[in-house]
């Protein structure tokens, strides 16, 4: 079924699955949705790939989100629990690929 | 604690971000002296640690202008009040006199005597960035460092660094020379930071002089009151144990609103409460502006925390002057008298 929302799972640290149903179109990205959805995240840089505090590790649907920049790579070396499924979400910008995407926030310790 | 005051001012402002830095301009026009405090050792706050070559389009008048020229320009701008500053010491307590004045305590032992208290403190402190670690917090200052204050402390020592950007590779390619043993450990085989200094650290692993532990992440540390132990899992969860006398992880920094959270304002989701009235935080003689603060429709724009340094200094104005009565005048009729 095709329509104009767009899906995305976030696992919360106790295992249960929340769906965030954001329509096509908006202008946002994902850490934006995040925010707006009340997700503990500061995003102190504002979305300019520069303080990775809106890390995220992505369980389903890396191949969706295109590739890291360098910007954003030399940014999540800086974090002690980055591993191979780690974004920032602000370097996410929303579209119809990200349909049924999942994940879990990290928090900034 | 000593707490007789070294340093005397009209206002102590807590935060040298831009924001801080024009409530300095805004204090000086009505002749009221200012002391500033930042845990950062320099100022600009946001704009010189995170972003200084980003240009920002919604300054007025500037249709671009890069975060630190901003930063350069203020300072320029509020030079002729000669505004001192604290940098690299953090704020951890108010402490009201009984005139109504404030002393303000830092970790290094400052202590500054103020009439008046404006938090600019943005968002917070910028704090080293933990690893998780099961504790690791029990030997914090018994090995466990975050940043390296005096190289030399290392002689002799047998070392583990942990990251892979600049600051990492640059303390191994340094402490190489000073320590006994170092040893890097980093998340990924490659390094990012500046290819000179990679290629520097890996010639130091190959002559023998480093030990490299890549696609590997730090696992636990242990030791007997004093750091002893620190062991590193790789990508095969193969556990590597290493002696150390020192684990100087270095993951960047990030802010934490800290002590601010325990002065007994209204803290709400790690912002201060205030009244847009004069931003005001309904204790008296402390005020919060810039991205530090809340009100319905608070937009964190450094041109609005500029609004609010200027609305903040006429009401601070009677704490500093209480016998005087304040005439508003405009720097195009009175042009800046520097102190």
């Amino acid at each position: 079924m095709t329509d104009d929302i767009i899906r995305i799972h976030v696992e919360h640290p106790d295992g249960l699955v929340r769906t965030l149903e954001v329509p096509d179109g908006v202008q946002l990205s994902l850490m934006e949705v995040l925010k707006a959805s009340e997700y503990d995240i500061l995003a102190t840089c504002g979305g300019m790939a520069l303080c990775a505090t809106c890390h995220i590790s992505v369980i389903d649907g890396m191949d969706s989100l295109g590739e890291r920049t360098d910007e954003e790579l030399d940014m999540l070396d800086t974090l002690p629990n980055a591993d191979e499924n780690s974004r920032l979400s602000c370097q996410i910008q929303l579209n119809r690929d990200l349909d049924g995407l999942k994940i879990k926030v990290l928090e900034n310790k | 604690m000593n707490t007789q005051p070294n340093i005397k001012t009209d206002i102590c402002i807590v935060g040298a971000g831009p924001v801080g830095l024009f409530a300095v301009f805004e204090a000086g026009l009505l002749k009221m002296r200012c002391h500033l405090i930042d845990v950062l050792p320099q100022v600009g706050g946001q704009l010189s640690e995170i972003y200084p070559r980003k240009p920002i389009y919604d300054i007025p008048g500037y249709p671009a202008i890069d975060a630190q020229d901003l930063v350069d320009n203020l300072m320029e701008q509020i030079a002729p009040f000669k505004p001192t500053f604290t940098l690299g010491e953090r704020v951890e307590e108010l402490r009201r006199q009984a005139d109504g004045s404030y002393y303000v305590l830092t970790n290094e032992g400052t202590v500054v005597h103020a009439q008046v208290i404006v938090i600019a403190g943005g968002l917070g402190c910028f704090e080293p960035r933990k690893p998780e670690l099961p504790g690791l917090a029990e030997f914090e200052g018994k090995g466990v460092t975050y940043m390296v204050r005096n190289p030399d402390d290392y002689a002799g020592k047998r070392i583990v660094i942990a990251g892979g950007g600049d600051s990492a590779l640059d303390w191994t390619n340094h402490l190489a020379d000073i320590a006994a043993e170092v040893t890097l450990v980093h998340r990924s085989d490659s390094f990012r930071g500046a290819p000179d200094m990679a290629d520097r650290v890996f010639q130091l692993a190959q002559a023998g002089r480093i030990r490299l532990l890549l696609q590997s992440n730090l696992n636990s540390v242990s030791g007997n009151g004093a750091l002893r132990e620190v062991v590193v899992k790789d990508k095969q969860n193969k556990l590597t144990s290493i002696q150390a006398d020192a684990l100087i992880p270095l993951f960047g920094l990030s802010p934490k609103l800290g002590p601010i959270a325990n002065w007994g304002l209204n803290v709400q989701a790690s912002a201060i409460a205030v009244d847009t009235l004069d931003y005001s935080t309904g204790v008296e003689r402390i005020y919060a502006i810039g991205d530090i603060n809340t009100y319905p429709g608070k937009l964190k724009l450094i041109l609005c925390g500029f609004h609010e340094a200027a609305l903040m200094a006429q009401s601070a104005f009677k704490y500093v002057y209480p016998d005087q009565r304040l005439s508003f005048k405009y720097t195009t009729v009175n042009g800046i008298n520097e102190f």
